[in-house]
């Protein structure tokens, strides 16, 4: 048991504290918008080794998990426009197929990883489709790259770079099971890092509506010192160290998954270390953290925060955007509920799964190889 | 980070629920219900002779302080008795960190044994939230003070042997500054007990205080320093003992339920794609509130004293708790109105009960808004206001 980041993490985090807050930031994210891409900002860093850093081995940075939740954190809390997590975790998935070379691993090129199962031959709103030019999917059972001019952005509200990217000549990358299986571990860490980054909004957006309550003077007093706006924001401690006390956990059974040590996930007893069900509770805890903070700390600034001159609505927008954009929040919770309770909704006979203690999903967590990954998918 | 216990703490863990599965009968669970009283002697002594108390006093001992937390952890996790014994073990470490040599020879060895229990004595008819202006008085005569007044709330004093009881010893300083605690034997003459029923299955009492003599040796902390006593206390009890954790059986007992309840649109309960989703939120709300309580232990552990974070645990999940037992009952129907012993109650009544009691857990231990005055100001460094 230890709650404390580790030294080596605390360096990590105060190297990137420092990157972001002078490479990215309000002013840059609003002048990387409709797109949501700082090209500057990727150059720099670049050369901070920061993209390939959760790629294993000789060649990459060796990262855990957990230390690229500690990164993630303060790119959301600056609000970098960067297509960072998704390139972290597609690079790690290539790299265990085999195929990450030296333009993905150190960000030269862009990897997105198509995080909806294809329709008709396309992924679907792409969350970084409009600036990789590679994207990773998944199409039918065959893990897919696809390689070629981003797509045309779909402008959106979280002025994310999202795009259409048709699958047509993609690479079959793996087949079968294993691949799958690979796919959704690799989908897992992103929604576990894209919780870290929503609990770096969560983070900002709180410190924002404190600072700001405790400036504006209404009624000659701050507004800080009404009790109204201070319980509006007393809520949020508590949800934002929640959020990324889960996320942190979701990250370190993610990196016990891969040194071989499967988890559990038992509600009667609330014993959960199983990382599919960690990875889709921090999702959509640090989802509702976001959203929530966004929401009240907007609020709290009263006309200002609805302006396009506040920070806060930067941080609004994206905290809905990426809360939603894999999936209802809604429908992750049945998917997890899945995963929870004995058997899915439709298919479930009465009084099935004397097996609580088991994660019913397939096969033994992904590893560092996915030589022995079952799954029951189909094309 | 890393969130797996130690071996120690894992073979502790173990005897808990070895513990809990030999003597949580269903006599014992009944018995408390039937009674309103969440302690059972029988099963705080065998706890104790177990030598699963050793860790429970906060502050106290060389056990590895994570096992205070698990040993609550568990026992809430069961739906166990542990009201009475973790107000107990609370005033034991009070007593531990400011008590004197007597208290601690003549008091703390017995509380270790289980035999013995303490209540609050804070809260009073006219003053709860603001309990700095309490008007128990307690007068100085010679070696011994004279105690008179009303409490009110003073749950477990009924079976209990001492209670901790805050008075007012100067009505001419600011509130804080005129108070006292002390350790109070329940059996002095002048204590007066009387139930106070609520519309949970708990009971709860108030308490009269009527010339009541005791000897300076049981005043807790200095004179006039009772406010710093109940500092210790209130962050002591904020969190890491219990109640961050009711949506736990909660959850298990709905699912359970679920299982085998014909849903009105066939098939199952646990079919109903609703209640899957709320089940699932439920499940994570569970993990935040069990890593919030567990983040509050281990500050405790690492030397710290978790008050804020006690805080934040207790905002969270009590609201969750509230929020998960409104949505359980309302889906459960006219069933999920039905008490323990009622023909066809959904869950077996746990949702009834759970229903009831979840109202007092944003009131009792500081109210959900005094402890977002906490945050606001402690934490978020927001203007009082008051
Ligand atoms: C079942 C039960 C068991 C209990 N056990 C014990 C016990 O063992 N020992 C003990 O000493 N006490 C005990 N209590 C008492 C409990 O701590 C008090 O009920 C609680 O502190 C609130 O005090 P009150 O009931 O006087 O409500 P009040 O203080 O009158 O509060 C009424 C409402 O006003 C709100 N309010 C008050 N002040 C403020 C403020 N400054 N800002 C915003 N809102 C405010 C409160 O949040 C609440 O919603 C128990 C209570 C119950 C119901």
């Amino acid at each position: 048991m230890d709650l404390d980041l580790t030294e080596d993490q605390e360096a990590i985090r105060d190297v990137f504290a420092d990157f972001f807050s002078s490479e990215t930031g309000p002013e840059r994210a609003r002048d990387a918008e409709p797109l949501g891409f700082d090209s500057r900002a990727w150059d720099r860093l670049m050369e901070t080794g920061a993209p390939g850093m959760g790629v294993g081995g000789s060649r990459g940075g060796g990262a855990t998990l957990a230390d690229l939740t500690v990164v993630v954190e303060e790119a959301g809390a600056h609000i970098a426009a960067l297509p960072l997590v998704d390139h972290m975790v597609a690079t790690r998935l290539l790299a265990k197929v085999g195929v990450c070379d030296d333009d993905a691993l150190v960000g030269r090129t862009i990897v997105g990883l198509a995080i909806r199962p294809a329709q008709d031959g396309t992924a679907r709103t792409v969350p970084t489709g409009a600036v990789a030019r590679r994207v990773v999917a998944l199409d039918g059972d065959a893990l897919v790259l696809v390689e070629g001019d981003p797509g045309a952005h779909l402008e959106n509200h979280g002025c994310l770079p999202l795009a259409h990217r048709p699958l047509a000549g993609a690479t079959v990358l793996a087949e079968g099971p294993d691949a799958v299986a690979a796919y959704r571990r690799t989908l897992d860490e992103w929604r576990t890092l894209t919780a870290s980054t929503l609990v770096g909004i969560t983070r900002r957006a709180l410190d924002l509506g404190v600072g700001y309550v405790k400036e504006r003077r209404q009624f000659g007093r701050p507004i800080g010192s009404f009790q109204a706006i201070q319980h509006l924001l007393a809520d949020l401690p508590g949800l934002l160290d929640g959020a990324r006390l889960l996320t942190a956990k979701a990250a370190w059974a993610g990196d016990r998954a891969v040194a071989g040590q499967a988890g559990v996930a038992d509600i009667g007893d609330n014993e959960i270390t199983d990382f599919a069900a960690l990875a889709c509770m921090a999702l959509v805890s640090a989802g509702e953290a976001a959203t929530t903070a966004t929401d009240r700390s907007l609020h709290v600034h009263g006309g200002y925060g609805f302006s396009e001159e506040y920070d806060i609505q930067l941080y609004f927008r994206r905290a809905r955007a990426l809360t939603v954009v894999l999936d209802d929040p809604a429908r992750e919770c049945r998917r997890l509920a899945d995963l929870l309770l004995a058997g899915p909704a439709t298919s479930s006979p009465p009084g099935a799964g004397s097996d609580r203690n088991s994660v019913p999903h397939g096969g033994p967590e992904p590893g560092g190889d996915a030589d022995h990954l079952a799954t029951g998918a189909t094309r | 980070m890393d969130f797996s216990l130690s071996p120690g703490a894992v073979e502790f863990r173990a005897e808990v629920k070895a513990f809990i599965a030999d003597h949580l009968t269903t006599e014992v669970v009944d018995q408390m219900h039937a009674t309103g009283t969440f302690n059972d002697k029988a099963f705080n002594a065998a706890l104790a002779d177990a030598g699963l108390l050793a860790g429970a006093v906060p502050g106290y001992g060389d056990r590895d302080p994570i096992e205070l937390y698990i040993l609550f952890n568990e026992l809430e996790k069961a739906g166990a008795p542990y009201d009475g014994l973790a107000v107990t073990m609370l005033v034991a470490g009070v007593v531990n960190a400011v008590g004197t040599d007597f208290h601690r020879s003549r008091v703390l060895g017995k509380l270790l044994t289980g035999r013995f229990n303490c209540c609050l004595g804070y809260s009073e008819p006219d003053h709860g939230s603001d309990v700095a202006s309490i008007t128990t008085k307690a007068v100085r005569d010679g070696d011994e003070w004279v105690i008179t007044g009303q409490k009110m709330w003073t749950t477990m004093a009924h079976v209990s042997d001492w209670v901790i009881l805050l008075t007012r010893t100067n009505p001419d300083v600011p509130r804080h500054k005129g108070l006292t605690m002390f350790l109070v034997p329940m059996d002095t003459p002048g204590i007066e007990v009387q139930p106070v029923p609520t519309m949970a299955t708990e009971r709860t009492n108030a308490t009269f205080y009527d010339g009541v003599r005791v000897g300076d040796e049981w005043r807790l902390g200095e004179v006039d320093g009772g406010w710093a006593v109940m500092g210790v206390a209130l962050a002591f009890e904020r969190g890491v003992m219990g109640g961050t954790n009711p949506t736990v059986p909660l959850l298990r007992h709905v699912r359970d339920w679920a299982g085998g309840a014909a849903s009105p649109d066939g098939g199952t309960m646990l079919q109903d794609p609703l209640l899957r989703e709320r089940l699932a939120r439920t499940a994570i709300a569970n993990q935040v509130s069990q890593l919030l309580t567990l983040r509050a232990a281990w500050i405790a552990a690492t030397g710290g004293l978790p008050g804020l974070e006690g805080s934040m645990a207790k905002l969270y999940a009590t609201g969750r708790y509230q929020q998960a037992v409104g949505w359980f009952q309302e889906m459960a129907g006219a069933e999920g109105l039905l008490g323990f012993d009622a023909d066809g109650a959904a869950a077996d009544g746990w949702i009834d009960y759970d229903a009831r009691h979840a109202p007092v857990t944003t009131i009792y231990g500081g109210t959900t808004e005094i402890n977002r005055n906490n945050v606001a100001e402690r934490h978020l460094g927001l203007p009082r206001d008051r």
